[in-house]
């Protein structure tokens, strides 16, 4: 879903401070950024640059201190908790470094779970589940739990999972940072591949630079909470 | 999140933490039970005494008597007279009070003197007519021998301290006769005295003659207590024969002579007249229509509202001690919720990252709680049921040592295994009120970080 200049997800001079004691932490500090709809963009900067928090005001998993992050048209500070956890659920995918999944439920149930948040019909999840994992190439993995498959393909049980909502917005938190160099480059191809097919908007987050540079289309570079770059790849 | 997910979910989890939350499961069963055993022990008690009271007629029975006047009183008993509104005790008024609700029998009392003789030796006692209705409300409850073969059977029960007046072995003398010497009563003609208000018997009559009579009974029982339907009924009575018997033997009683000087009415009365009722809640009615019908009413029923007061305080100090239990269980499933959400803690925030409401968190951790709460509150009425049975078990085995009657002292009403568990289910969402609003408001980036 995008505004109507094709935007998907605009950060407006957003703000991310923490008090710590009488020290302000400014994990993000007054970063502007456009993502336009269908645009892989990857956010680039060492560790405590603050490119984490900043997906994560964009994902909707945190506030702003502020500034404004619009998404789906609407100021995602402006919505109530209740609406933020349907923009989650309905326009946002997520994927974590360290997967996230659940141990105890196998591949098949760990993937419906978003289904269930969203009180899609029962009828219908099974059919969802299993073009999420044929996306991902897992669809032979149904009843197997996290514990019996290899971290990447974990991950891609992890991506079947952010898909199988169909969101519009797919926000990636270093996805290949647990992974060898040959699994994290064939999720991220995964990626790339569903970026194309789907027209979906991935913001991902790396310190990766040739990762960035080889797959996103546009790198944003972040340091010390600000934004350092912001264009298209060299 | 629908309700089917949820309860899945929770389900699961319980699962996953399958010896914590059966531990939990089981503190609350344990207060359940607690509080069902303390309960229980509550209402069987109230009942046990209820019944016992009940069944002594002191309770469920209203003495009707004419109504007489006070002035009327002072005069003397010979010009004693019925108050002006008062109306005479007689078979009219005695059909009138049958009919009225509730009411389950009306019938006069009769007791007289007596000289019974058994083996050749006279003992002086006390003979009682007992309604047949006595049969079955409990009176007799641990009689040797049995009751009374009918209505009209020439039968005696004995009382047990006259029965061992009269042998060493008092159950021996079941199935033995003996002879009962009594006064009869034998209507005069009118000119030979003035009509009495005294019995049915002596009606268009001047009065009656005494003529000493005889009478063989058999003996068919032998009671431990006293049997007193009512406090004018047939208690102190030492030989009880049945009521129509005793009617039919036109015995003299302690009234007659006092009727017999009586300003004659022209229509036969009773002395008195026991109306029982059929539960002593329903007493009152029936006093309040006997007392406008313009008669004179007794009854005990301020003791019953007494009795009430007693056991409902009761009930509520046994609940309270029951409950002991059942808090210490709450601060369990407390304890419990609050250890998930510290273990469960990055699942929330997979959870809210996924786009779990605040309100899902919670209703989950509730779910959770009040499934603990109602399997405990089961699980518990089981539990206390099974001790309330253990228990009446020792009490009657230890009753059955001492040659008493068994009784049940534990009574689980339905009304009590809903109120149980309702509350069992309604105490475990009040705990877990504090976890499961902790649990919504993480913070899913900080969950998320957590290890």
């Amino acid at each position: 879903m995008t505004t109507s200049n094709g935007v998907a997800v605009h950060a407006d001079r957003v703000s991310r401070h923490y008090e710590m004691g009488a020290a302000v932490i400014r994990a993000v500090d007054d970063v502007s950024l456009e993502v336009r709809s269908g645009e892989f963009v990857a956010l680039l900067g060492s560790s405590g640059s603050g490119k984490s928090t900043l997906l994560n005001l964009m994902a909707g998993l945190d506030r702003p201190t502020g500034g404004a992050i619009f998404a789906n048209g609407r100021n995602l500070s402006e919505l109530s908790s209740l609406e933020l956890a349907r923009y989650r659920s309905r326009t946002v995918g997520m994927v974590f470094q360290s997967f996230n999944l659940l141990p105890r439920m196998t591949l098949e149930e760990n993937v419906e779970l978003p289904l269930r948040l969203a009180e899609v019909d029962r009828a219908e999840r099974g059919a969802r589940v299993q073009e999420a994992l044929e996306r991902v190439r897992l669809e032979k993995r149904l009843t197997h739990r996290p514990s019996e498959l290899s971290g990447g393909e974990q991950q891609r049980a992890a991506l079947a999972r952010a898909l199988v909502n169909r969101p519009t917005l797919l926000f990636a938190d270093e996805p290949t940072g647990n992974l060898d160099s040959a699994t994290g480059e064939s999720i991220m191809l995964l990626l790339k591949e569903i970026q194309q097919k789907l027209g979906m908007t991935i913001v991902m987050v790396t310190h990766e630079r040739p990762l960035a540079e080889r797959f996103a289309d546009r790198i944003a570079a972040l340091a010390d909470g600000k934004l350092l770059t912001d264009g298209v790849k060299s | 999140m629908k309700a089917g997910d949820l309860g899945e979910l929770a389900l699961r989890n319980l699962r996953e933490a399958v010896l914590r939350s059966s531990l939990t499961t089981l503190g609350v069963a344990v207060g359940v039970a607690s509080l069902v055993a303390w309960l229980s022990l509550g209402i069987g008690l109230q009942a046990l005494a209820t019944k016992r009271l009940s069944n002594s007629g002191l309770f469920d029975t209203v003495i009707v008597t004419q109504r007489r006047s006070l002035q009327s009183m002072r005069r003397g008993p010979a010009e004693s007279s019925p108050a002006k509104n008062a109306r005479a005790l007689d078979d009219d008024a005695k059909k009138e009070f049958e009919r009225l609700p509730n009411v389950v029998e009306v019938y006069s009392q009769v007791r007289f003197p007596t000289e019974v003789r058994y083996n050749g030796t006279p003992y002086s006692t006390i003979v009682a007519g007992i309604p047949e209705s006595a049969r079955g409300n409990g009176s007799f409850d641990g009689i040797q021998g049995g009751f009374f073969s009918g209505a009209n059977a020439d039968e005696a029960i004995l009382q047990i301290e006259f029965a061992r007046d009269l042998s060493t072995q008092p159950s021996s003398l079941i199935g033995k006769d003996l002879i009962v010497r009594y006064a009869e009563r034998q209507a005069l003609p009118p000119e030979a005295g003035r009509t009495p208000g005294g019995h049915a018997a002596d009606r268009e009559t001047g009065g009656f003659s005494i003529v000493p009579r005889e009478k063989k009974l058999r003996i068919v029982g032998i009671i431990e207590t006293e049997p007193a339907a009512g406090f004018g009924g047939f208690g102190s009575g030492r030989l009880l024969i049945p009521l129509e018997v005793a009617s039919s033997l036109r015995a003299a009683q302690v009234n007659d002579l006092r009727d017999a000087v009586r300003a004659p009415t022209g229509k036969p009365v009773y002395a008195s007249l026991t109306v029982r009722a059929k539960s002593a809640s329903l007493v009152g009615g029936i006093e309040t229509a006997i007392k406008t019908m313009g008669f004179g009413t007794f009854s005990l029923q301020d003791a019953t509202k007494s009795l009430e007061v007693f056991f409902r305080i009761f009930d509520m100090l046994l609940f309270i001690f029951g409950s002991l239990a059942l808090a210490v269980a709450t601060l369990g499933i407390i304890n419990t919720l609050v250890m998930a959400i510290l273990e469960r803690r990055r699942e929330i925030g997979i959870l809210k990252a996924l786009g779990a409401a605040d309100r899902d968190v919670k209703q989950l951790f509730f779910v959770e709680a009040s499934v603990m709460g109602l399997l405990g509150g089961v699980l518990g009425v089981v539990f206390g049921w099974l001790v309330g049975r253990a228990v009446t078990f020792g009490i009657n085995v230890y009753l059955k040592r001492q040659s008493l009657p068994p009784t049940d002292v534990f009574s689980v009403p339905f009304w009590l295994v809903l109120l149980a568990i309702v509350l069992a289910v309604l105490v475990s969402l009040a705990a877990g009120l504090y976890p499961a609003s902790r649990a919504a408001k993480l913070n899913p980036v900080e969950a998320l970080r957590y290890e």
